[in-house]
């Protein structure tokens, strides 16, 4: 009897000890911030800047368009402080909602290019990226392929499955968002459907398809610039490179990485605290040197060994016109490319 | 036929009259406002869900009949009937082996067999990608061989052969049980009238075996509908992932209409599975005791069964545990977000914990209720409370979610909303567990206690709940495994920062830090496998 007791009492303790140590609710104190970028990325930089400003933040990572949709549903009610995206067209969206807040003109003014800040000052970027081909060369020597020149001649016969995409991943959105703009609608929902009919092979974000890419699992991925470079700091000897597709191809469209602060913040001055200390010189040295994006300040070059971005052939195109998310995301799965 | 049909019916009669008079009347009243608090909350999702898909109107019935959608229903119920049928395909001979022939070792076999239920269907497949993916472990062994590639496992194959691996197991329990209680008088009689072995399993035997197997069957068959984390990896497009990805993009109104198709398809299932356990006679009706089983002798047969046993358990349990080791050690890209273990182990099992108790506890009043009151009220209010079984967890958080964002925004992203969504969906788990302990109880402790003066309320606390103990904490720990291994939930109902074992290993596979994924998993089996072992524990003193 007395031992049944002691399981009993045993077991009540340690569920009572484990109520108890459960990280505490929301806070009115806490900056709250919805990241479309995945906490890999940008994880260990908010953390650091709690560390240096004591600013206590919770964050809600997921995909950019789920977050964004998640904003749009909440309207007022949001709870989110911050919204940080993977990319301008989830941020224009915002923006045509009138959900994000004028930012000051000493933040904006940080930002060097036109092109990386919103034209209504409603959101900077914070870093550079460029969409990519990237290739495993042994394996498209081993095919004898020659590196396509637009990303619209995937479609050809001699890629048929051995090309990764990942039909979710923000970045990719928006990449197609910008071809409804330059190719216009039908040609894009077109390519969409044949790129199906060629058996691309879908993956669930960028990092696994340069994986695939380097294991030889498929011969080329669309991605942005510096998964790679991820994965070449850990091992300089990977077999896979990187591929501009040039003449201003849209498949070589420079995005950014951004931030906006959301008009239901009751903590507008924590947030463009935030969103200062990620245009300093230490927080674009991080995007620069750990993510190996192009950093969006003067002070910051862009890390060795990276492409320089001038030297990209991206096409011409106004960041902030890419918001039409919704519309990209239903000719997406019209196409059937998430089936 | 109309003899043995008429027997039982009379009994209950009699039992039903005689369990009217077990509560007082006050104790009842109690008992059923608690379960209609209970019931009630059970009940938001689905009247939420079928608002909105009314709501819906026409494009609602747009959205339904394009045929993108009938693929996806098309898609699942593929899928289902080849789940159920291959897990039925290793459960019945397992069962068999385990428990009627005389293969050496054969409680650990089963034991070894039953480890398939600890690994969560969403670590099976993420190792699977691994281990037979194109350039996979299977690939690197066979290269010796000229295999440069192997075909890629996702897609219908990969997803099949997943929740095959981790249903079976839902076959082998209630099997061998029902195997373990067969009269040999019969097989013996098919033996004697001129039926070789083969002849009399197939015609004695299995046809014995009908209502456990059509109740594991419908267990199996409502996993693979209602899973998750298998069909998403593989990116097979079943009813779960469709509902995910519209979740995802926030197209509230499509969700809600693949998912009440989703809730009338396994609605069905239950209706037929209710249909066909009320046909035939399965239990003995000669007179005299029940003789002892005698283990049939394999002879030869014993090393193909042998390798039978090991090639399912290899690949339901060993092979997730070898590319889970290879993780740890392996060389893989590192996760620049580090976790602390214990951070995710103090998450995964205290809610884990809370939830099966706070199960445990809303269940309670219904498993008295269904067990020692008869009134129509009480057994409307056991039915609605089973509702949690037609609702996938993924169809549950969704209609919480936005549930909680429209209606309750204080509830919104917190943990008592999380486990209210457990709590919905392992309810009637949790009622079955209890109520099978109650009815192990010979109520004629309850009529002592009562004739000695105490209350039916006293009566409750001072004999039912001890003698039922055991079951219970069965219960708890069933609740608490299932709970640990849940993903959709999970991912879409947590408050913000909060991570588990679960969703540490789904983010980590998204982004394919695949090392990070290792030690989250083996932990997860770990902690998994004790529960599991508690229940067994308590199925041995039970028998």
């Amino acid at each position: 009897m007395a031992q049944k007791r002691l399981t009993i009492v045993t077991l009540l303790t340690t569920i009572l000890i484990s109520i108890f140590s459960m990280p505490a609710m929301a806070q009115d104190d806490v900056l709250t911030i919805y990241s479309g970028r995945s906490e890999s990325l940008i994880g260990p930089l908010l953390e650091q800047f709690t560390e240096d400003t004591g600013i206590e933040v919770e964050v809600l990572y997921s995909g950019t368009s789920a977050v964004a949709n998640q904003i749009l549903i909440e309207g007022e009610n949001s709870p989110a402080d911050v919204f940080i995206s993977q990319d301008g067209g989830a941020l224009g969206a915002l923006a045509d909602e009138e959900l994000l807040m004028e930012l000051p003109e000493d933040v904006l003014e940080q930002v060097v290019s036109d092109a990386f800040k919103s034209p209504d000052g409603v959101w900077v970027g914070l870093s550079g990226r460029a969409r990519v081909l990237v290739y495993n060369p042994e394996y498209i020597e081993e095919l004898e392929l020659e590196l396509p020149e637009s990303i619209l001649d995937l479609t050809g016969e001699e890629w048929s499955g051995i090309v990764g995409w990942a039909p979710t991943n923000a970045s990719f959105v928006t990449n197609i968002t910008a071809m409804r703009i330059l190719l216009g609608e039908e040609e894009t929902a077109q390519w969409l459907e044949d790129m199906i009919a060629n058996n691309v092979q879908a993956y669930e974000s960028n990092t696994p398809i340069v994986q695939a890419v380097i294991d030889g699992e498929i011969a080329v991925g669309l991605v942005n610039h510096y998964y790679l470079f991820r994965f070449l700091a850990e091992d300089p000897d990977v077999t896979a490179e990187l591929h501009f597709f040039p003449g201003g191809d849209p498949g070589s469209l420079i995005n950014i990485a951004g931030v906006g602060i959301l008009t239901s913040t009751d903590q507008e001055d924590t947030a463009l605290e935030l969103v200062n200390y990620m245009l300093t010189e230490s927080a674009q040295e991080y995007f620069s040197t750990e993510t190996f994006e192009y950093p969006v300040i003067e002070a910051v070059e862009a890390y060795e060994g990276v492409p320089p971005l001038e030297d990209i052939e991206a096409p011409e195109i106004d960041l902030s016109v890419l918001d039409d998310l919704q519309g990209t995301l239903d000719m997406i799965f019209d196409s059937g490319a998430l089936d | 036929m109309q003899l043995s049909g008429f027997l039982p019916r009379r009994q209950a009669l009699q039992q039903r009259n005689y369990q009217h008079s077990r509560f007082s009347i006050g104790t009842r009243h109690i008992l059923q406002g608690v379960s209609f608090v209970v019931v009630a909350v059970v009940m938001i999702p689905l009247l939420f869900l079928m608002t909105r898909a009314v709501g819906a109107g026409q494009e609602g019935i747009d959205y339904l009949v394009n045929p993108r959608t009938l693929q996806i229903i098309g898609n699942s119920i593929g899928l289902m009937i080849l789940v159920t049928f291959f897990a039925s395909c290793i459960g019945v001979p397992y069962a068999w082996l385990t428990s009627r022939s005389d293969l050496p070792y054969r409680r650990v076999w089963l034991v070894l067999g039953l480890l398939a239920m600890v690994i969560p269907s969403y670590l099976t497949a993420v190792t699977f990608t691994d281990a037979f993916g194109p350039k996979g472990m299977l690939q690197t062994i066979l290269e010796p061989l000229g295999v440069d590639r192997l075909p890629s496992i996702k897609g219908i194959f990969g997803a099949t052969l997943v929740l095959t691996l981790v249903t079976y197991p839902y076959i082998i329990l209630p099997v061998r049980s029902a195997l373990l209680h067969s009269d040999p008088a019969l097989e013996e009689a098919g033996h004697s009238l001129g039926l070789n072995r083969f002849q009399v399993f197939w015609k004695i035997t299995l046809p014995q075996l009908r209502p456990a197997l059509s109740a594991g069957m419908l267990l199996t068959a409502l996993y693979s509908l209602s899973d998750f984390g298998a069909v998403a990896v593989m990116r097979f497009n079943a009813f779960t992932r469709a509902i995910f990805i519209q979740t995802d993009s926030f197209r509230m109104d499509n969700a809600s209409v693949l998912a009440i198709v989703l809730i009338v398809m396994t609605l069905g299932l239950l209706l037929v599975q209710s249909y066909l356990k009320n046909r035939g006679r399965h239990y003995r009706i000669g007179t005299g005791t029940r003789r002892e089983l005698q283990p049939i002798k394999l002879g030869r047969w014993k090393y193909p069964a042998m390798l039978f046993c090991s090639v399912v358990i290899f690949l339901g349990v060993i092979v997730p545990l070898i590319v889970l080791f290879s993780w740890l050690i392996g060389n893989n890209l590192t996760n620049p977000v580090d976790v602390p273990m214990e951070e995710l182990m103090q998450n995964t099992v205290g809610v884990s914990a809370i939830a099966a108790v706070v199960v445990t506890i809303a269940a309670f009043p219904l498993a008295l209720l269904a067990m020692r009151s008869k009134t129509n009220m009480s057994r409307w209010l056991v039915n609605l409370a089973y509702t949690g079984n037609v609702l996938p967890g993924i169809v549950i958080a969704l209609a919480l979610v936005y549930f909680a964002s429209q209606n309750m925004l204080s509830l919104y992203q917190t943990l008592p909303l999380l486990i209210i969504g457990y709590s919905i969906r392992y309810l009637p788990l949790s009622i079955g567990a209890t109520q099978s302990a109650f009815a192990q109880i010979n109520p004629r402790f309850e009529e002592a206690a009562r004739s000695l003066g105490l209350s039916s309320w006293e009566t409750i606390m001072r004999i039912t709940i001890p003698l039922a103990r055991s079951g219970i904490i069965a219960g708890l720990a069933l609740v608490f495994l299932n709970v640990m291994k849940e993903l959709p939930t999970t991912l879409i109902l947590r408050p913000i920062g909060f991570r588990t074992f679960a969703t540490r290993i789904w983010t980590a596979y998204d982004s394919a830090f695949l090392s990070s994924i290792a030690m989250p998993g083996l932990l997860l089996i770990v902690v998994s496998a004790c529960a599991l072992g508690v229940i067994l524990w308590r199925e041995d003193k039970a028998h």
